[in-house]
């Protein structure tokens, strides 16, 4: 068992023997998407189509409006039907460029590959990865560009590749790595030059040993002239979680509030660095991704090869459909993952897994007291004090709340997951949180 | 057709354990100690336990109208308490006791997770004040392994004497309440609770380590490990002191909790008008509690000390 981890955590069930066997199919190609445009953090793209025009794969169709934000891309060659607001997967409704395809998938002009990696410049590589539309691919969908770009303060010595994957149940990361490792440590690489670092790390959990031993081989094959470890990390959620492998990795801790560009660090998720060699090699935007469909409501769970845009229901639909006693589904893991109204949503960037969960998983406890147990003191990552931040956002003590430093709560999920009282802890802080939120911006 | 689907905040996935499954736990974990309470106080003991166990579920039955067994806490207080009694106590003290933990030490209070005292030690302390010949009296039961009959001979404890052996301490054949004696029996149970996770190093850590340097003051090493085992010490740090409710959360109010028990009890044993003081070190301290989790709150993640 490695040693390699941070304090805190729990140790769920991982259930991911249904999909970690199962390479990465493609999805049947839609006939419709439904593209929002708003696929990461910070200032949504404004649409550079228009109704009526006809597109093509990887066409840019949003243009970002901010620094902090990534442009949007066709996943089909089509005709835009329409551009409207429509379901989101964080909630509300989103405006949408919807797609109808020609079934041709006829590639843009655009797409045609870049220099080698040896030639291009870290500013060169910038504009690849904001070009192609890069963001964080672990959920979090922050702009990779924005990232590889950290203000000339910070010094960037180590870049983290995330190969944890500590959500239950999903296993995209895992089959890249084991499907993609060469194209992963390219991307890597290609990440290490544009920041200047000079340590990569590759973080895998110890639950993965052949993504461990397929990745140390490809960085033996391609890792060429870069100071590239793999690592094997103790299995725990959330391993995954930024602060925790940055620790686990490196050492080091991230300042409350701060972010790792603070201990010199940056993270990249293992998908990302695949798209990275994409854009660079094919020159191909981000317009798929790896989802693992799964639960124990799908009827037949599947890694598959994903547009972006194509709606949850057409996914579920060629997995075999749900099981009668679904009841549930939510886009992510089932730890910080959303659930949804609706299988009317599209996947968008940040989908890594639709999971379909059934009755057993959606059964309500009463609340009862807090019996003062300490299991979430125990296993909170950020080592703070849930039970006594939980309780003053459950009466909205909004003050106590923030004293005891809710807004370093990550919403892990780990005091809700363990709590014996069956306290929806890491709800109500959520809701201090966005009380607290409220009242900074006044 | 129209499917509903459940819509919620996440996670969306929660461990299977729940108040009801500690609190079995922790009956499994006093099992062997029942088992060694009855080997060397014959049935006497089954009965007190008994007894204590049904007469503090009846009450919480009573007052909260939902259930006989419920969520198995007011059978932990139940046995606790019989832990904490002599082998051959009156019926109606057994029944006095469990009353008393569960509608005082705990109903009154709000129930569980917000009483402030532990609720067996609250029953303890009742009948040891109000029924001082019958609790604190200077004859106990004298363990007689194997010996299933209705008589038990008396003998004062090993507090009062300090001469029994350190072996005889240890395995528990020794005069003393019913499921104090065997620190053997209680460390297996411990054991099983540290491992399920439900009780944490620092409060026994502290509690015991901090008896045994007091103790040695009291006549070098033998009696820093004879203060140990003699009395309820073990069956306080490892069962009493580690409840949940009534004890810190953060880890360095763990430790100072378990210390300021055995201070307590040390200052009773030496200076006090009981010959044990265990019961009075940890209450004292469980009204202490909020304020030393308020003074223990730990440092962030990625804090730096100022």
């Amino acid at each position: 068992m490695s040693e390699r981890t941070f304090v805190g955590g729990i140790h769920p069930s991982y259930f991911k023997e249904a999909t970690a066997g199962m390479a990465i199919t493609p999805a049947r190609p839609p006939s419709r998407v439904v593209i929002p445009l708003q696929q990461h953090i910070g200032a949504p793209c404004e649409a550079v189509v228009q109704e009526g025009d006809e597109v093509k794969v990887g066409q840019k169709i949003g243009e970002p409006k901010g620094f902090v934000s990534a442009p949007i891309h066709s996943s089909v060659s089509g005709k835009v039907t329409k551009i409207a607001p429509f379901y989101h997967p964080l909630g509300n409704p989103v405006e949408s460029v919807i797609i109808e395809s020609d079934g041709q998938d006829t590639p843009d002009e655009s797409i045609k590959p870049n220099k080698a990696l040896e030639e291009l410049t870290p500013d060169e590589i910038k504009e690849i990865a904001k070009e192609a539309g890069l963001v964080g691919l672990g959920g979090a969908t922050f702009p990779t560009h924005v990232k590889l770009a950290p203000p000339p303060e910070f010094k960037i010595d180590t870049l983290i590749i995330n190969g944890a994957e500590c959500e239950p149940f999903l296993t995209a990361d895992h089959r890249i790595m084991l499907e993609r490792a060469e194209d992963m440590v390219y991307g890597t690489m290609a990440f290490m030059k544009a920041l200047g670092a000079e340590r990569g790390i590759i973080g895998i959990e110890d639950n993965k040993p052949d993504a461990i031993e397929s990745v140390q081989k490809a960085v033996a094959e391609v890792g060429g002239g870069y100071n590239l470890e793999v690592q094997s990390l103790h299995t725990k959620y959330p391993q995954g979680a930024e602060k925790m492998l940055i620790k686990a990795t490196t050492g080091r801790e991230v300042p409350p509030g701060a972010l790792p560009m603070a201990v010199n660090v940056v993270n990249q998720n293992v998908g990302t660095a695949v798209a990275m060699t994409e854009a660079i090699k094919l020159g191909k935007p981000l317009y798929e991704r790896v989802v693992t469909v799964t639960g124990p409501g799908i009827k037949e769970p599947a890694n598959l090869m994903v547009r972006n845009g194509t709606l949850v229901e057409d996914v579920i639909e060629q997995c075999g459909g749900m099981t009668d006693d679904a009841r549930k589904v939510v886009l992510g893991g089932p730890l910080m993952g959303l659930a949804q109204p609706t299988t009317e949503v599209p996947c968008i960037k940040g989908t890594s897994g639709i999971l379909i969960l059934t009755e057993e998983f959606v059964e309500e406890f009463p609340i009862d007291p807090c019996i003062k147990c300490g299991k979430c003191v125990d296993n909170c990552p950020m080592n703070l004090l849930p039970n006594t931040i939980g309780s003053a956002g459950e009466i909205e003590n909004i003050d106590m709340a923030e004293k005891y430093g809710a807004m370093d709560c990550f919403e892990c999920g780990c005091c809700t997951y363990i709590c014996p009282a069956n306290r929806p802890l890491v709800q109500w802080i959520k809701l201090a949180k966005g009380e607290i939120a409220a009242r900074r911006k006044k | 057709m129209e499917r509903k689907l459940v819509v919620s905040s996440s996670p969306h996935f929660k461990s299977p354990e729940d108040i009801q499954s500690i609190m079995v736990d922790v009956l499994v974990a006093l099992f062997p100690v029942a088992l060694m309470a009855v080997f060397l106080f014959g049935y006497h003991a089954l009965i007190t336990m008994v007894i204590a166990i049904l007469a503090a579920m009846a009450t919480e039955a009573v007052i909260l109208r939902k259930g006989f067994f419920g969520d198995g806490s007011a059978a932990v207080t139940g046995l606790l308490l019989a832990m904490c009694l002599p082998p051959d106590a009156s019926w109606w003290l057994v029944v006095v006791g469990s009353a008393v933990s569960i509608g005082i030490g705990k109903h009154l209070f709000g129930g569980i997770g917000n009483n402030t005292f532990n609720p067996a030690l609250v029953g303890r302390a009742v009948l040891l004040v109000s029924w001082a010949g019958h609790m604190a009296g200077d004859i106990w039961g004298r363990p007689e392994p194997f010996n299933f009959t209705v008589d038990l001979t008396t003998q004062a404890t090993p507090l009062e004497t300090y001469d029994a052996s350190l072996l005889d301490l240890f395995i528990g054949t020794v005069p003393g309440s019913l499921g104090e004696t065997s620190a053997l029996a209680l460390i297996i149970g411990a054991i099983f609770l540290f491992y399920r996770g439900h009780i944490d190093w620092r409060i026994p850590g502290s509690f015991i380590g901090v008896v045994f340097i007091l103790g040695l003051f009291d006549g070098g090493f033998t009696m820093g490990l004879y203060h140990v085992l003699a009395g309820g010490v073990m069956l306080g740090a490892l069962y009493m002191a580690t409840d949940m409710v009534t004890s810190p959360v953060t880890p360095t109010g763990k430790l100072i909790f378990g210390a300021g028990c055995a201070a307590v009890t040390m200052a009773i044993r030496f200076w006090g008008g009981y010959p044990e003081g265990v019961t009075y070190g940890i209450l004292l301290m469980n009204g202490l509690t909020p304020f030393i989790d308020s003074l223990t709150i730990p440092k962030k993640f990625g804090e730096v000390k100022q």
